[in-house]
């Protein structure tokens, strides 16, 4: 068996529409790839509480990767997206701390910074159908998340 | 040469004095970058120690997330210390959702307009 990261990614299905954003760790940035995951999303017929959801997660990954991941410094960060009949994927990934205990980052109210409150991933867990860590100290960490959509309704 | 609104504007905060009530309108969305102007209008008008109430609208703020969750919290702490009420008022489904979950409307009560809300002060 492998070490390699394990989550329900979809090796060998052909996505509908894929798009990758790799971008600057700067706070502005948030907000640009929301909004360019959301406009991948809404290719399909989404109701605006399903891609108020998507954004808040997203963003919720991103910003963690801009304070977290990179702190003090600035890095690139990347975002897969990944538009499947049934399924919407975004995959972040940057290059930056990692996180030391990935069990104990995900439980709610836990943070490494305490002017913080512990709560992004636990929002994402709420408001996506999947969510998987895979990190190294020192090396990066990849946050892939997912979102069932129903089929494309065809005329 | 027209001159446009800078890109990354996405957030537009106003502030009023009502009695001893701050109302503060909040348009578009709340997260790490935008939540620093919410931050700034709000402290400035919180310098005013007579303001005791907070009612925040937020019929057009259509995102928050875990950074807007902590700003205004933030803000909830300091009307509690002048024992004041905050009140949040015209949330969206997926912004209540969130509030909820963080447990800012544990202690953040909601009115369904400003007018309630104020009434209720
Ligand atoms: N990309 C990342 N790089 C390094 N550490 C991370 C990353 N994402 C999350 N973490 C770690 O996981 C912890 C929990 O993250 P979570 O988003 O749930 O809360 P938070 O970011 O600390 O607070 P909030 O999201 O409420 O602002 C963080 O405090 C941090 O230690
Ligand atoms: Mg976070």
């Amino acid at each position: 068996m492998q070490a390699v990261p394990q989550d329900k990614s979809r090796a060998g299905r052909i996505p509908e529409n894929e798009v990758q954003l790799l971008f600057t760790s700067k706070p502005e940035n948030v907000g640009f790839a929301r909004t360019a995951v959301a406009l991948v999303a809404s290719q399909r017929d989404l109701t605006v509480d399903q891609l108020d959801e998507i954004k808040v997660a997203v963003s919720e990954a991103v910003s963690n990767a801009v304070i977290h991941g990179y702190r003090d410094t600035s890095g690139m960060i990347q975002v897969d997206v990944k538009l499947y009949e049934d399924e919407l994927e975004v995959v972040v990934t940057d290059k930056g701390t990692g996180i030391e205990d990935i069990e104990w980052a995900m439980q709610p109210t836990n943070t490494t910074d305490k002017s913080r409150m512990g709560l992004g991933l636990s929002v994402i867990k709420e408001f996506m159908d999947d969510l998987t860590i895979t990190s190294r100290p020192g090396a990066g960490t990849r946050v892939y998340m997912a979102k069932k959509l129903a089929p494309a309704s065809r005329p | 040469m027209i001159r446009r609104r800078k890109e990354d504007e996405r957030v537009h905060v106003a502030a009023e004095l009502v009695g001893n009530t701050l109302v503060i309108r909040l348009q578009g969305e709340l997260d790490m970058h935008t939540v620093e102007e919410f931050k700034h209008e709000a402290e400035r008008y919180l310098m005013d120690k007579r303001v005791k109430n907070l009612v925040l609208v937020l019929s057009k703020t259509s995102l928050i997330d875990s950074s807007g969750v902590g700003a205004i919290l933030g803000r909830y702490r300091t009307i509690k210390e002048r024992g004041g009420t905050m009140i949040a008022v015209g949330l969206r489904p997926v912004v209540k959702r969130i509030l909820k979950l963080s447990g800012v409307l544990n202690v953040v009560e909601t009115a369904e307009s400003e007018r309630r809300a104020l009434a209720r002060l």
